[in-house]
C-alpha cells in the first residue's frame, strides 16, 4: 500500500494536471505488477467493495478511540476518512507486522464473505500508517476524490509508456483489472492489446476556430454548415449490449444521464450535442442543462424537470462496421438512413443550414442569437473522423460576444502559478445606488496586465475575508460573454455564459458602468 | 528529575498565588508576570517566539538564547534589564524560588519551576519531546500544578518521524528536479530544525534563504548549532534556484517574494500539515509534518511523566485535553488565555 498511499497523498495537493501526471507516471513506472493495476482500477473507479460503508467505519473506530475525544476531532478535521485515519490508536506491538501489499487488499476483500470485511480492516487499520489508513478508507468506501479522472489516468499512462493516446483508448474497453498485457504493451514487452469489442471511448474529431481573414481562402461549395448547439458534447456507444455515454474527455457520465442511456437499445457509436429539452426537441438554456452536469446520480425529480436530449451529427460506428474512414457528407447519409430505421427516443438529428456563400452565412451567424445556439460549424463535406484537432477540415465560427461595462468588486487569489496573484475577479454592475455582482472572469487579460490588475487590488483594498479581498469600486472591467439567463443561484437574478475580461477601462469612471436594467435587456427566451 | 517538594498540609492551592490577569500569567508572592502579553515591571520570559517574548518589559529574566534571540528580535525592546539565569540554577525571586529548565521547543526554550510554601508549580510554555539537535531536551518536572499548552491538543495530532517527513522533501526533489521547493518554516526554530535535519539525512548542497530567516540562523551557528551552507535566495540568483530548496517565512511562499522563483514546489513544514484538508487550503503542494510542539501522545505522556494532579491549560484546543486529564482523575481546567497565536509555522 505504501506507493499507492504516497500517491493518494501526492495528487490530493497537487492542484496542476501536468504535475499529476507526473506522480502517475513515477508510480507506474516505480510500483510492480499487479500492485499498479489495482491502483490504476481505483483511480478509474472500476473497482467496487459493498461491505464498507461509512457506518460500519464509526463503529469500527468507536471500539477504539473514547467518543468524545472523536466527536472533538471530526468536527475539527471534517472528513471521516481522514478523522479515522489520523486518530486511529497504533499499537507499537503491531509495528513489525507488515502492511499488506494492494493487491493482498483487493484480492482478499473481493474473496471475503458478509460480515468478514470489517474485521479485515481492522487488521490493516493496525498495521498501516497514517497515509496507508487513509488510502485504505478512501479505497474501501469508493471515491478517492484526488481530482484524477480515468481520462488523466490513461493520459499519464500514454505519456509514460510514449503511446498515442488514441491508441490507448480503442484497446482500453477491452481490457479488465490487473491490467498486465496493458502494461506489457506500455513497456514494450509486447503488442499492443486487441481492440476492445465493447462500447469503449473512441477519441473525438475537435475543430478549430475561424478566424474571419481564412475564409477568403475556404471555398463555401466545399463545406457544409450546421448550427453549433450551446450543449456539451456527448459520444453515445452502445456496443455488445453495453451502454455508455462519455463527455469529450472521455469520462464516462452515463450515471447521471439515464434518459438517454435507457433508450441506448442500439448498436453504434454515435457523436452529438447533449441538451436540455421540453416537449420534444424545445430545447432549454444552457442554465437547465448545467442541473445535470458534475452528477454522478440523478434524482426523478431532476429527470422530470431536466430532461435530456443528443441532437445527433456524426456517426462513427453502425453495428460492427467502422465508418470512420468514410467522408463527411456519406456518414451523414449513414446517419439519416440509422436515424429513420432505428427512431432512436430523446434523439434528433442536427439538421444541415443551406447558405448561399460566406456574406449570406454572416448575416445567419449574426442573427443565431436564439436559446441553445453558440453560432455555426464549418466542416468540409470531404473530411474522415479523425482523433483529435485537425488544422483545416472542421471549424466553429461562435456569434460575437455580447459585452458589458461592470466594476470590479471582489478579487480572489489563484492557483498554481497564479498563487500569488490576486486573478479571479468577481464583477457587477448597478441597482441604482449600490453594485451587484453578475459575474466572475480568471482571463481574458495578458501576464502584464494581471501583474498590474494585482497591484491595482493591493493598493485598493478595503476588506479581507481570507483569500477573497474586497476593493473600492473604482475599476471598470469591459466584459465579454455568450449569452445571459436567468438564475436562482446569483443575488442579482443573472447568470453569463463564459464571461471574461474584454477591456481593462483604466480610463472610465465607476459611476458610468452599466447598470442591471442593460443586463436584463440581453436575456434572450 | 527530583523528588517532590515536602507535604505540607497547611499549604496555599497554587490559584491562590498564581493569577490569570489581563497582563498574562502573574506569580503574586514574586511579583512577576511569565510571557506577560503587556509590558509590566518583572517578566520571566519562557522562549523567543513574539507571542511569549514582547517587548517593552522593565526587568527580564531568560535564558541566555532567549536573551540573545529577544535582543535580535526586539533591540532596546528586549528590557531595560535583563538577567540571564542558565538551566538549572535555582533563584530567589521574592517569596519564590525559580528554575528554568529546558523545554526543547527553540533554542533557549525553558520551562518555568515555581516553587512557593511547598507547592511547585511548572510552567512549560511551549513544549516538544522529540529529539531536536537545535535545542536542549525537554526534561519532565514532578509538580503538583502543570501549566501546559495545548496546540495540538487534539488525537488526530500525531507527528510522524520528523527524518520521514524529509524524505517525501527530497523524494519530491528527485521526481521535480527543475523546480525550486520552497519551503514554509517559523523564522525562529522551525527553520533551523529543518535545516539541521535535511543535513542530518545527508543533503548537503547549499540551502536558499529567504531574507527574515538569516539573522536567526546566524544566531544558532552563534550558539554552536552547525547547519552548513546558507546563501541568500535574492532575485538575482533565479536560475541558481532551479531545483534548489528554499526556505522561507510561511506567509512568503504564497505571495510576491515567491515569484522569483520559477514554478515552485511549495512545502510547509508545521503540525497543521496533518490535516489535509487544512493544507490544502494553504494553497501547500507538499505538507512536511514536523512540529515544534508536542503531538497528542507527547501532552498526554507528559502529563503522566510529570504526575501532577492539577492541570492548567494556556492555550490551543483544551477542551479535548482537559477532557483526557479529568478521565484519569487529574483535576484539570482551561485557563482561555488569549493572546497566543496560533501562528501557521507551529
Amino acid at each position: 500500500m505504501r506507493n499507492f498511499s504516497s500517491l493518494i497523498d501526492g495528487l490530493v495537493f497537487m492542484p496542476a494536471r501536468n504535475g499529476k501526471i507526473r506522480l502517475l507516471a513515477d508510480f507506474f513506472a516505480t510500483t510492480p505488477d499487479p500492485d499498479r493495476g489495482w491502483a490504476l482500477a481505483a483511480l478509474t473507479e472500476s473497482l467496487v467493495f459493498h461491505e464498507a460503508k461509512p457506518a460500519a467505519i464509526r463503529q469500527l473506530v468507536a471500539t477504539r478511540v473514547d467518543p468524545d475525544l472523536f466527536a472533538l476531532s471530526y468536527d475539527y478535521v471534517g472528513d471521516l476518512a481522514e478523522t479515522v485515519a489520523l486518530i486511529w490508536p497504533e499499537r507499537p506491538e503491531r509495528a513489525n507486522s507488515l502492511p499488506p501489499s494492494m493487491t493482498e487488499v483487493v484480492e482478499t476483500l473481493r474473496a471475503a464473505k458478509r460480515g468478514q470485511v470489517m474485521g479485515l480492516v481492522e487488521g490493516w487499520l493496525d498495521t498501516l500508517d497514517s497515509s496507508g489508513r487513509f488510502a485504505l478508507l478512501k479505497l474501501i468506501t469508493g471515491s478517492l476524490r484526488v481530482g484524477v479522472s480515468a481520462r488523466l489516468a490513461k493520459t499519464a499512462l500514454a505519456e509514460w509508456g510514449k503511446v498515442d493516446l488514441g491508441d490507448l483508448e480503442e484497446c482500453w474497453h477491452g481490457l479488465s483489472p490487473p491490467y498486465a498485457d496493458l502494461f506489457a504493451w506500455l513497456e514494450g514487452k509486447s503488442d499492443r492489446p486487441a481492440a476492445g469489442k465493447g462500447a469503449g471511448f473512441r477519441p473525438l474529431m475537435l475543430s478549430h476556430p475561424l478566424e474571419e481573414e481564412d475564409m477568403a481562402a475556404l471555398d463555401p461549395a466545399a463545406y457544409s454548415v450546421e448550427w453549433k448547439w450551446d450543449g456539451i458534447r456527448v459520444q453515445l456507444a452502445a456496443r455488445g449490449g453495453e451502454r455508455r455515454i462519455y463527455s469529450r474527455t472521455g469520462d464516462d457520465v452515463s450515471g447521471a444521464f439515464p434518459d438517454i442511456a435507457d433508450h441506448m437499445t442500439f448498436d453504434a457509436v454515435l457523436d452529438g450535442e447533449l441538451l436540455v429539452a421540453r416537449d420534444e426537441g424545445q430545447i432549454a438554456p444552457f442554465n437547465d442543462l448545467q442541473q445535470r452536469l458534475n452528477r454522478k446520480t440523478v434524482t426523478a425529480a431532476m429527470l422530470k424537470e431536466f430532461p435530456a436530449w443528443v441532437r445527433l451529427y456524426d456517426i462513427l460506428f453502425d453495428g460492427e462496421e467502422d465508418l470512420r474512414g468514410l467522408p463527411l457528407t456519406e456518414r451523414r447519409a449513414r446517419l439519416e438512413r440509422w436515424h429513420d430505421a432505428v427512431r432512436p427516443r430523446r434523439m434528433d438529428l442536427s439538421p444541415l443550414v443551406p447558405f448561399e456563400g460566406w456574406e449570406a452565412l454572416k448575416g445567419l451567424r449574426e442573427g443565431s442569437r436564439e436559446n441553445s445556439i453558440e453560432g455555426l460549424m464549418l466542416k468540409r463535406k470531404d473530411s474522415v473522423y479523425v482523433a483529435g484537432r485537425p488544422k483545416g477540415p472542421w471549424f466553429k465560427w461562435k456569434r460575437g460576444a455580447l459585452t458589458l461595462d461592470t466594476v470590479l468588486m471582489y478579487a480572489q487569489r489563484g492557483h498554481g502559478k497564479r498563487s500569488s496573484y490576486y486573478s479571479d475577479f468577481t464583477f457587477g454592475v448597478w441597482r441604482g445606488e449600490e453594485l451587484v455582482p453578475v459575474g466572475k472572469a480568471y482571463f481574458g487579460f495578458t501576464d502584464a496586465e494581471l501583474v498590474e490588475l494585482d497591484r491595482w487590488v493591493r493598493n485598493r483594498t478595503t476588506r479581507r475575508y481570507g483569500p477573497v479581498r474586497e476593493v473600492e469600486p473604482g475599476l471598470v472591467l469591459e466584459v465579454a460573454f455568450d449569452s445571459v439567463h436567468p438564475s436562482n443561484r446569483h443575488k442579482s437574478g443573472l447568470a453569463m455564459r463564459f464571461p471574461r475580461v474584454h477591456r481593462i477601462r483604466w480610463d472610465k469612471p465607476a459611476a458610468e458602468a452599466d447598470r442591471l436594467e442593460t443586463l436584463q435587456a440581453m436575456v434572450v427566451g | 528529575m527530583q523528588g517532590m517538594p515536602a507535604q505540607s498540609p497547611s499549604r496555599p492551592p497554587a490559584e491562590r498565588w498564581m493569577k490569570v490577569c489581563p497582563e498574562g500569567l502573574y506569580v503574586e508572592p514574586g511579583g512577576f508576570y511569565v510571557d506577560p502579553l503587556r509590558p509590566v515591571e518583572r517578566a520571566v520570559v519562557t522562549h523567543g517566539h513574539s507571542d511569549h517574548a514582547r517587548p517593552g518589559h522593565a526587568h527580564v529574566l531568560a535564558t541566555a538564547g532567549t536573551l540573545a534571540i529577544m535582543r535580535q528580535r526586539l533591540g532596546e525592546g528586549a528590557g531595560a534589564a535583563t538577567q540571564t539565569l542558565d538551566y538549572g540554577e535555582a533563584i530567589r525571586i521574592g517569596d519564590v524560588t525559580v528554575r528554568l529548565v529546558p523545554a526543547g521547543h527553540v533554542l533557549g526554550s525553558a520551562q518555568v519551576v515555581l516553587e512557593h510554601a511547598g507547592t511547585r508549580v511548572v510552567v512549560s510554555g511551549d513544549y516538544k519531546r522529540r529529539f531536536d539537535r537545535t535545542c536542549a531536551p525537554f526534561e519532565p518536572v514532578p509538580c503538583d500544578v502543570f501549566i501546559t499548552e495545548a496546540t495540538f491538543g487534539l488525537p488526530v495530532f500525531r507527528h510522524p518521524p520528523d527524518l520521514g517527513e524529509i524524505d517525501k522533501l527530497l523524494h519530491s526533489l528527485s521526481i521535480f528536479p527543475e523546480r525550486s521547493h520552497v519551503v514554509g518554516a517559523y523564522a525562529l526554530g522551525k527553520c533551523q530544525r529543518v535545516i539541521s535535519l535535511l543535513r542530518a539525512a545527508g543533503y548537503d548542497r547549499p540551502i536558499y534563504l529567504h531574507g527574515a530567516l538569516e539573522p536567526i540562523c546566524k544566531l544558532y551557528e552563534g550558539f554552536g548549532v552547525p547547519l552548513g551552507e546558507l546563501r541568500p535566495a535574492t532575485v538575482a540568483a533565479k536560475e541558481e534556484l532551479k531545483g534548489a530548496l528554499v526556505l522561507a517565512p510561511p506567509g512568503a511562499v504564497a505571495d510576491r517574494w515567491a515569484r522569483r522563483l520559477t514554478d515552485p514546489v511549495v512545502a510547509m513544514a508545521s503540525g497543521w500539515m496533518r490535516v489535509r484538508q487544512r493544507a490544502r487550503q494553504r494553497g501547500v503542494e507538499l505538507p512536511l509534518v514536523i512540529s515544534d510542539h508536542a503531538d497528542w501522545d507527547e501532552l498526554t505522556q507528559t502529563l503522566d511523566e510529570v504526575a501532577a494532579p492539577e492541570v492548567w491549560v494556556t492555550h490551543g484546543r483544551e477542551e479535548a485535553l482537559v477532557h483526557h486529564a479529568t478521565q484519569r482523575g487529574i483535576r484539570a481546567r482551561a485557563l482561555a488565555m488569549v493572546g497566543f497565536e496560533e501562528e501557521e509555522g507551529a
